[in-house]
């Protein structure tokens, strides 16, 4: 038995005993793996169709377990590469955020005075701006690129992230191992990437798994109303969008994508909330 | 308070500034205008109709000829809709969102809380458990998946409703609408109120008033229920902001004539001034929302109603 009790251990200890997240998590490792090797192991790509099936229901005896779309495509193999890309997009783009808000939040509390007063009222300033018409129009002027998104949601959704470091870096700021770097003559960028930055990676972990759900509805949305991805590439809101079309008829093409988004972000929010019990216990 | 309300109105003002100029850049800055139809027209034509709308000058000069006619209200005219004002068509659009939105809003409030409250009285038991993980799913199912669901169910299988479409003053159309763009902030709501009720409920104040042997009626109510809904109030900045992408969703689904449809629509044909004129009547809304929020929050809220 191990008599290290660190905050890592100790996080570890407790997220262990919240069943909920450790299933989230567990589901989660399982749809990630699925979405990166179920599609090389298929006989199906997500873009040929199969003429000899087209549009038929879930079905345990042929090769398309979960049925064909309206082209013949194999519903479960564009469904994980839907999973693909939707796990893409949320990680890089909450990536993104998490570096813009990090760095923004503890510049402006660690200078402090003036230039925190601008950095954060520029904030404030952004959090009236309707960001979501903006993305929209972006998307529609310069095309629908991938990398576009992610930019564009990322840079959107750092706000909260920035004010949250910044709390959390003034209450650092006061602390004496900050103090005594001070002293022995650190300079600001060193201080904040080595000295700051390191002792708010539980809080920036809980804010991206947090943030990873949003954006992943966000491009659903995006893909919902025709600017996510381009076919024949396929995002789990696209297949959604598809399969509300033709719902009333087959099911199948809503439920199935849906139930994939629907799990996943479910997923993301449990774990989050456990990551918060598990290294941040003050509230409970 | 009245020199609170007066700052935090002209401190406004920037932030429209922001916005205004946020989006004029942006449309501005990429490649192809409102007038570059699949169809070449003749070049006099093109000219005339470029002169029309000042599209002939220089940027900085219809930038500054469009914040002139922004202070004064007036959005210009429609690229796409000829011989319609943004103002007209945002006239034609509103209604139908504000009733939508707030109706949802409303809806959200009052089921969100109910819910949240129900959960924290009967804390840790099967019905909490249950409300809970409902709540979760309501935030997971984007509404998108929800809206559909709905027609299906209450308008194709049930006809209890109809599908789509919209009539001004029929509480029939309004219905579907409103409950789906609800949903998602009914769930979150109620996961916010049970967390922030649980806290209070926790407070040393709380378990005197029970000591003292107030039935637990009249403790949730007098005692309890102000600083339960804070985090709801702060929260119902963001949920207008939400409210207001939802309704493009909304709109897509049901076929209503709101200001997001023509949003869309106007981002697809580059109507600069339809996009620009909406952008900042959501900036507006946000920053008018958000105020009312704080005025709340400090009638709520004694602690913060001297603060500076």
């Amino acid at each position: 038995m191990s008599l290290r009790h660190g905050l890592w251990q100790d996080a570890w200890r407790r997220l262990r005993r919240n069943r909920a997240a450790l299933a989230s998590g567990v589901l989660l490792i399982a749809i990630l793996c699925a979405a990166l090797l179920l599609p090389l192991l298929s006989p199906y790509s997500y873009y040929a169709p199969d003429w000899d099936h087209l549009i038929e229901p879930p079905a345990f005896r042929g090769w398309h377990f979960l049925g064909t779309d309206a082209l013949g495509r194999d519903l479960l193999v564009r469904t994980l590469w839907g999973c693909r890309i939707s796990l893409l997009v949320g990680i890089a783009a909450s990536l993104v955020t998490v570096t813009i808000g990090v760095l923004w939040g503890t510049i402006a509390g660690y200078v402090g005075g003036r230039v925190d007063a601008l950095m954060m009222r520029s904030v404030d300033v952004l959090y009236s701006v309707p960001f979501i018409p903006f993305v929209i129009v972006l998307t529609v002027l310069f095309g629908r690129d991938l990398l576009l998104i992610f930019i564009a949601i990322g840079a959107v959704s750092w706000l909260d992230i920035a004010r949250i470091v910044r709390g959390q870096t003034l209450a650092l700021r006061n602390r004496e191992f900050i103090e005594a770097a001070r002293v022995a003559g650190v300079g600001t960028p060193a201080m904040i990437l080595r000295h700051l930055v390191p002792n708010l990676i539980g809080i920036v972990i809980i804010y991206a798994t947090l943030t990873i759900p949003t954006v992943i509805l966000f491009e659903a949305f995006l893909s919902f109303l025709g600017l996510g991805v381009q076919s024949p590439m396929t995002s789990l809101g696209s297949l959604v969008a598809e399969g509300a079309g033709r719902m009333q008829s087959y099911p199948h093409l809503l439920l199935v994508p849906a139930v994939f988004l629907a799990a996943i972000v479910y997923a993301f929010n449990y774990l989050g909330d456990g990551l918060r019990d598990a290294l941040d216990p003050r509230d409970r | 308070m009245r020199r609170y309300l007066l700052r935090r109105l002209l401190g406004a003002i920037p932030t429209l500034l922001v916005i205004a100029t946020l989006a004029f850049a942006m449309l501005h800055a990429v490649p192809g205008g409102p007038f570059d139809a699949a169809r070449p027209m003749e070049p006099e034509i093109r000219k005339a109709i470029l002169a029309k709308y000042h599209l002939d000058e220089p940027v900085w000069q219809q930038y500054l000829h469009y914040l002139g006619d922004l202070a004064r209200g007036n959005l210009g005219p429609s690229f796409q809709y000829r011989g319609t004002s943004v103002n007209e068509l945002i006239a034609q659009g509103l209604p139908v969102d504000l009733a939508v939105g707030g109706t949802a809003l409303l809806l959200a409030l009052l089921a969100g809380t109910s819910i949240g409250l129900y959960a924290a009285l009967h804390r840790n038991s099967r019905r909490d458990w249950l409300l809970m993980g409902l709540a979760v799913a309501g935030i997971s199912i984007p509404l998108f998946v929800i809206a559909p669901v709905l027609v299906l169910v209450f308008a194709l299988k049930l006809h209890w409703l109809p599908p789509g479409d919209w009539v001004a003053g029929s509480l029939a159309h309004l219905v579907l609408p409103a409950v789906a763009l609800a949903l998602p902030y009914t769930a979150y709501i109620a996961r916010l109120t049970r967390g922030s009720a649980l806290e209070v409920l926790g407070s040393a104040y709380i378990r005197t008033a029970r000591a003292k042997g107030l039935p637990l009626r009249v403790v949730m109510l007098r005692h309890a229920l102000r600083p339960t809904l804070l985090p709801v109030v702060s929260f119902l900045g963001p949920a207008i902001a939400g409210v207001i992408t939802g309704s493009i969703v909304i709109e897509t689904v049901f076929a209503l004539p709101g200001i997001g449809r023509y949003f869309t629509l106007g981002a697809l044909n580059r109507d600069y001034t339809l996009v620009m004129g909406i952008t900042i009547l959501y900036g507006a809304l946000i920053i008018a929302c958000n105020l009312l929020v704080d005025l709340a929050y400090a009638l709520l809220d004694p602690r913060v109603r001297h603060e500076p």
